[in-house]
């Protein structure tokens, strides 16, 4: 403030310039007095330059609001500037002295009449920004006038207006009828009134999200696309907003208006661009991936994105933030332009770093010698983050490109040389990744690292150092004088460090037994009596318990392998980025955040979502390559290399030992159960991996869609304990937007009407969203009415059994039918059935108890998670013995291997993995059903050979006839 | 939409606020403060903030912070160029953007402001239409206001506003009717320690200066239009006749404006004017360093490089610099620790050097960074793309227009690595 004062002392000085600067002299508070006088003169010129004084007052905050009256007083002159000026106090004012603002209607109601359309425009646009209910009451008449007016101008302005009035008032604006007239407005003559008509109905759509305002059918897109051509940059952005929440009908529909859009990419004003890119990106998806016209758009959106690279730093970095969605879900788009995403100098910060994110997501095996030598180049920067991020990231390539692992590894030694302390630190914890994702490989570089051991200051990097030292003790001779030295101040360390130092000399000792046990004491019982962090205390006494009771377990548990870790860890969970390429341009992709998560009072906001392609020749992406677009291409393989232990642990015990006779009576219930114990266990036991694997949401989310119920609560309950370890040994994430509907067959009659005394039921089974349903059609055709229903089921092989009781609440009349669905569980008690898959059921009513049995495709007992790991898979394959293979031909089958497999899928039955021979294919698939029997299958296709081969391999070969007839239903429907 | 704006001096300074909604209080712009006191430099203060129940979106021009308030999920770069759109504004009507030039002018700005958005949604944004309504300040006309009572603020409605020209006004005259193109480029390069280009790009865009009677339509053309394939173009150029004859057909904006900019990004296409023999080193003990610098032509295409300047960045630990240039003169600035050496014209006889011995602060590490040079240079009469005009055509007007078109190549973000 002292600088301002001083400022205008300044400015005092030279008053005889002619500049606006000689108004801020009302600082004194004989001035305001001074002011009223001049406001009052007869003379023009001086009220106006009185006015001029008001408002450069008010304009840096001072207090003039006293003066409300005589300003309102020159309101009425036929001086335009006056005029303006006056307005421009009002809207400032009105609020804080409502009784005084009503002076100014009359003038008001006045303009909005004047032949001037300059004059009614002016009148009305400031009338609406009066926020007080008394003039609001008084501009809807002048309103209505002005959306009708003959001009142009006055109907624009007159269109914003009702937004501003919906949102002081938004009861008065409908019961107004004026949204009506704004809609009408869409189909106006000039374009600009278009575009304020969309804008403001965006606006107000915003607060009513199903209110439908924004009704768009091709008509309505037709005349937006119009006046698109024709409007202003800024009506052209609100006009590519609304068209990118319509979902064209089909791909013609949507290649039409992606032709229409191009133009604007070439636009000057790089909002425009970013919103003609956000309706592509989305419209896109509808195109068939054959057509000519998708590889062309795909080549036409790379230029623009590059140019946004040349503005202003404000714009790069909103660009940047987007092309970092764009490149997640079309790598393709950019993987030629690596270079402009090289980082120069004098870059602002946040420019640099968001360009180094994308630059990794680019890496490949064709540019990583360039990226590699970029990032070696960033690690000498000034910048402390910028470095420590450029280290992060070479580590980030070594994990992404196998080929380059050696080199990258080598970078990073280079780096340690330097001895630069958070270089130092940040590498290390880089190549502690690097070692989980190669383990064995590199471990040459050990001796290295421990040179610098003395170094590392940060909690993350001696948590790394003393992770590597645990994991490679048995080669590392002096690794209990490093980990002792850690544990003089154990104390002092963060918890991270500690939790590490405790499992890192667990894993010395299992490793050298006899030289480490006074370590390991020390250390338990530092963990276990002296520290008061529960998680660390609990960790404590695991290890120990385990180590008293069976040494050999423990050793086979805490030095099992363990997963690698994935490829990517930071892309964004692909219904996310789904989600968020809807809002390209918009705030939410700069946050990386849907909407919903941030947008205040968001009243229920709509999660968007890509439309879904109506490609003739395409099928829908398998999960598989879906959720990692970047290897769309690439068949999966067929032999994992590294056999993964965790799984085989996981599959013993959710598979049921080689079973003879009647299945054990698992219910899938208890099978979750299992599996969360066994998750959290083995995550705290492994702790070390669980932080980072955890991180990823992807896990727990996309199984809730996979489930195809969010909300559900098996989903809820399901997602907290699975963590991202479990994801990668399930890979339920896969189910995300693929077709769910599992095969259901159409109703038969099972009880007819002479059997059952006038009583009609015809059924059949479905699953839906994870839960088996019971759907039958029960007709009464007697002459009295029935009541008092109740079903029970016999035992049977699955212990099918009702979840609740039948819902038939309303008495059935004569010759009414009514729809019940009756929702199932597998706890019920259990014996084996011939066929196996026969149903005895008894329903009861206020007439008789009748009896019938039908068969339930054993479809519905395929639970949601059925997919094995390849490892597993290869493995039970290779154990179930060939006595158990069963082997069927499915004839007149005319689907391709990938449509089959996505059919199968929708029932439950997953793809593992899929290899072309000879022209046939072969699918490996797996199905677990509800008691935890896991079906193996391989089936063959030839193509152009409508017959199929399945050969069912079970540990259970009884389920395999049922399972079989599944796939011939499944297939053929 | 937008809700406020406020505009910061770089110390940190409200100086200037306006609402088109309700009013926001200015204690909203706490949250902006406290970011740019984290970030140290005004220039890497993030452009998009959050706060609990408002967003802030910022630019940073001229020393002032732009910092508009909305509290709406709005596409935050139609505001960010909303802001630079402001900025453009205040520099044609006052000839400049400073917090001085700004607060000389508060009324006209405030008036400016109000005329540019409405409810937060942009509402004259053209300089043309807004010259109409809000005439720019001149000595000389607030004197004859004064004399004789006239008026700033126009007082019908602009022409411009609602025709399928926005961008025109009607009824303009000259006696001397003239157009002028400047085809300007500039070269964004990185080149590595021995000299080899790690990324070039060139960024040109065509100025034009049209000052022409009545409603001319231009037609130019270039004799290789092949040569842009990234291109971006002012709302008067018809996209269609681009996109099928390749030449640029418009109905002109009347005064000066941008009528295309483009973008090539082909880098054997991209020629390197200069190159850098460089040697910077520091010692590992005794404080001190070396630095010897020759600059020669490379790819000037027969045309001499003129107002070639020479920036280094030191280490914060340097202390000072003993250095001799052949040619030119060069400065050391104490607080932010740059080497700028004035070259002037390159002279390919008699290559310039400066060469010269650096002192580190006593007991200092050797700085581990290795600063980068960056370069500015300026080659008259070239565009370095090879872009040419053929020919400009005028239809719709009796009279013969003067035509003129300039080249001039400059350097933009050139740095050489060391």
């Amino acid at each position: 403030m002292q600088e301002w004062a001083s400022h205008l002392c300044e400015n005092r000085q030279f008053g005889s310039k002619m500049t606006d600067s000689k108004y801020f002299t009302t600082t004194k508070k004989g001035e305001i007095f001074e002011l009223k006088a001049e406001l009052n003169s007869d003379k023009k010129e001086k009220k106006k330059e009185a006015v001029k004084k008001v408002i450069a007052s008010m304009t840096v905050g001072k207090d003039v609001s006293a003066l409300f009256p005589d300003v309102v007083n020159c309101m009425q002159t036929d001086n335009l500037e006056l005029k303006k000026l006056v307005y421009l106090y009002l809207m400032n004012y009105a609020k804080s002295q409502p009784d005084m603002a009503i002076m100014a209607v009359n003038t008001f109601v006045k303009d909005c009449e004047d032949p001037n359309p300059l004059i009614r425009a002016l009148a009305v646009r400031t009338m609406g920004c009066i926020r007080v209910d008394k003039i609001t009451e008084y501009l809807c008449e002048p309103l209505r006038k002005c959306l009708k007016d003959e001009d142009p101008y006055v109907r624009k302005t007159a269109a914003v207006c009702v937004a501003k009035l919906h949102d002081i008032n938004a009861q008065l604006v409908e019961d107004q009828g004026f949204l009506d007239t704004l809609k009408d407005l869409i189909s106006d003559s000039n374009p600009m009134v278009v575009a304020n008509a969309v804008a403001a109905l965006s606006e107000i759509a915003e607060s009513h999200p199903n209110s439908n305002l924004l009704d768009l059918n091709p008509q309505t897109i037709n005349k937006l696309l119009t006046a698109l051509n024709e409007c202003t940059e800024w009506g052209q952005i609100f006009i590519l907003d609304c068209l990118a929440n319509y979902t064209p009908r089909d791909d013609r529909e949507s290649q039409s208006i992606c032709e229409r859009v191009t133009p604007r990419l070439s636009h000057a004003n790089s909002a425009v661009v970013l919103s003609a890119v956000k309706v592509l990106m989305k419209f896109m998806e509808m195109l068939p991936k054959d057509l000519d016209y998708y590889g062309t758009l795909l080549k036409k959106l790379a230029p623009p994105l590059v140019t946004l690279l040349s503005a202003e730093p404000e714009l790069q970095y909103v660009a940047l933030r987007n092309i970092n969605l764009i490149v997640q879900r079309r790598p393709e788009i950019l993987k030629h332009e690596m270079k402009v995403f090289f980082v120069k100098y004098n870059d602002p910060i946040y420019v640099k770093l968001e360009k180094l994110d994308i630059m990794i997501r680019l890496a490949s095996q064709a540019n990583i010698a360039q990226v590699l030598a970029e990032l070696k180049e960033y690690a000498t920067e000034v910048d402390v983050d910028f470095v420590r991020k450029a280290v992060r990231a070479i580590g980030r390539c070594a994990i992404k490109v196998e080929q380059s692992a050696e080199r990258c590894v080598s970078t990073l030694l280079d780096l340690i040389q330097t001895k630069v302390n958070y270089v130092v630190q940040e590498a290390i914890v880089v190549i502690k990744d690097i070692f989980r994702k190669y383990p064995n490989k590199y471990e040459s570089v050990i001796a290295t690292l421990c040179e610098n051991l003395d170094s590392l200051d940060e909690p993350e990097a001696r948590a790394a150092m003393i992770w590597i030292v645990g994991e490679y003790a048995e080669r590392i001779d002096n690794a209990d004088e490093l980990l002792e030295s850690f544990l003089e101040g154990f104390h002092d360390e963060s918890t991270q460090v500690q939790l590490q130092l405790l499992t890192a000399i667990v894993k010395l000792f299992l490793k050298k037994p006899t030289e480490t046990q006074e370590l390991v004491q020390q250390v338990l019982s530092l963990a276990t009596q002296d520290s008061d962090n529960p998680d660390l205390r609990d960790r404590g006494y695991i290890y120990w318990r385990l180590l008293s009771t069976d040494p050999v377990a423990a050793k086979e548990v805490v030095l099992a392998e363990k997963p690698l870790i994935s490829e990517e860890t930071d892309l964004i969970e692909p219904t996310l980025l789904e989600e968020l390429i809807c809002h390209i341009g918009t705030l939410a992709s700069v946050y990386h955040k849907p909407p919903s998560a941030f947008v205040e009072g968001s009243r229920g906001v709509q999660h968007k979502r890509l439309p879904g392609s109506a490609g003739s020749g395409e099928t829908v992406e398998s999960p598989d390559t879906g959720s990692a677009a970047g290897v769309s291409d690439a068949p999966p393989a067929v032999i994992p290399s590294q056999g993964d232990l965790l799984g085989d642990l996981l599959n013993l015990d959710l598979t049921p030992p080689a079973t003879t006779g009647p299945p054990p009576p698992a219910t899938s219930g208890m099978q979750l159960g299992a599996m969360d114990l066994l998750g959290g266990g083995l995550d705290s036991l492994m702790g070390d991996e669980s932080e980072p694997l955890g991180g990823d949401l992807g896990g727990s989310l996309g199984m809730g869609a996979g489930f195809g119920a969010p909300s559900a609560a098996p989903a809820a309950s399901f997602s907290a304990p699975v963590s991202g370890g479990l994801d990668d040994l399930f890979d339920l994430g896969g189910g995300v937007g693929m077709p769910m509907g599992a095969y259901s067959p159409p109703k038969t009659v099972w009880l007819p009407a002479t059997k059952g005394k006038g009583l009609e039921i015809s059924g059949t089974f479905a699953r839906r969203a994870g839960v088996i349903q019971m759907e039958m059609t029960l007709t009464n055709k007697a002459m009295s009415v029935m009541t008092d229903f109740a079903i029970q089921f016999n035992r049977n092989s699955f212990g099918l059994a009702p979840a609740g009781p039948l819902q038939v609440l309303t008495p059935l009349s004569p010759n009414q039918s009514i729809e019940v669905s009756l929702p199932l569980n597998t706890v019920g008690p259990v014996m084996k059935m011939d066929p196996l898959n026969n149903l005895q059921v008894a329903v009861k009513n206020n007439i008789d108890v009748f009896y019938f049995s039908c068969q339930y495709p054993i479809s519905m007992l395929f639970v949601e998670d059925g997919k094995m790991e390849r490892q597993v898979f290869l493995a039970t394959w290779k154990d179930i013995s060939n006595d158990n293979e069963a082997q069927f031909q499915i004839k007149d089958c005319h689907l391709s291997s990938d449509a089959a497999s996505n059919k199968l899928q929708g029932s439950n039955i997953f793809t593992i993995a899929k290899r072309t021979v000879d022209g046939q294919d072969m699918l490996y698939q797996s199905t677990k059903l509800s008691n935890g029997i896991w079906v193996l299958a391989e089936l063959r296709v030839q193509t152009g050979n409508p017959t199929f081969t399945v050969c069912l391999k079970c540990r259970a070969p009884e389920v395999s006839q049922c399972v079989f007839q599944s796939y011939e239903a499944v297939l053929k429907n | 939409m937008i809700n406020s704006l406020f505009l910061i001096s770089h110390s940190g300074d409200i100086f200037l606020e306006k609402h088109w909604k309700s009013v926001i209080s200015r204690s909203v712009c706490d949250y902006f403060l406290e970011a740019k006191e984290k970030s140290g430099d005004p220039e890497n203060v993030a452009p998009v903030l959050q706060t609990p129940h408002h967003y802030l979106i910022s630019i940073y021009r001229g020393k002032l912070f732009f910092l508009s308030v909305t509290q709406t999920e709005v596409p935050p770069l139609f505001v960010i160029e909303f802001l630079h759109r402001v900025a453009d504004t205040f520099q044609d009507y006052f000839g400049d953007c400073s917090e001085v030039v700004i607060k000389e002018n508060t009324v006209t700005v405030y008036e400016l402001l109000e005329e540019m958005l409405d409810n937060g949604f942009p509402l004259a944004t053209e300089s043309n239409v807004l010259k109409e309504m809000i005439r720019p300040p001149t000595i000389l006309r607030s004197v004859v206001n004064t004399l004789t009572g006239g008026s700033n603020v126009g007082g019908t409605l602009p022409t411009g506003q609602l025709s399928n020209v926005p961008w025109r006004r009607a009824g303009v005259k000259y006696t001397n009717n003239e157009a002028y193109f400047d085809v300007i480029e500039e070269i964004d390069a990185i080149l590595d320690k021995s000299g080899t280009t790690v990324f070039a790009e060139i960024q040109g865009v065509v100025e034009a200066c049209v000052k022409l009677t009545g409603m001319p339509d231009l037609t130019l053309s270039f004799m290789n239009p092949r040569l842009l394939d990234d291109v971006s173009f002012h709302p008067c150029v018809r996209f269609k006749r681009w996109e099928s004859e390749r030449v640029l057909s418009f109905i002109p904006p009347d005064g000066n404006f941008r009528l295309m900019s483009y973008h090539v990004s082909s880098q054997n296409l991209v020629a390197i004017p200069v190159y850098v023999k460089q040697n910077i080193s520091f010692l590992e003990t005794g404080s001190c360093g070396r630095l010897d610098i020759t600059i020669g032509p490379k790819q000037t295409m027969g045309k001499t490089v003129e107002n070639l300047t020479v920036t280094i960045p030191m280490p914060k630990s340097v202390l000072s610099v003993n250095l001799t240039a052949t040619q030119g003169t060069y400065t050391f600035d104490l607080t932010t620790k740059a080497v700028l050496w004035d070259v002037g014209k390159l002279n390919p006889q008699k290559l310039p050097n400066l060469r010269g011995s650096i002192s580190i602060q006593t007991g200092a590490p050797k700085p581990e960074e290795n600063p980068s040079i960056n370069i500015d240079l300026k080659i008259q009469q070239l565009a370095i793309s090879g872009l040419k005009v053929s020919r400009l055509d005028m239809y719709g007007e009796k009279y013969k227009p003067f035509k003129g078109v300039k080249y001039v190549t400059k350097a933009g973000k050139f740095q050489v690595r060391t």
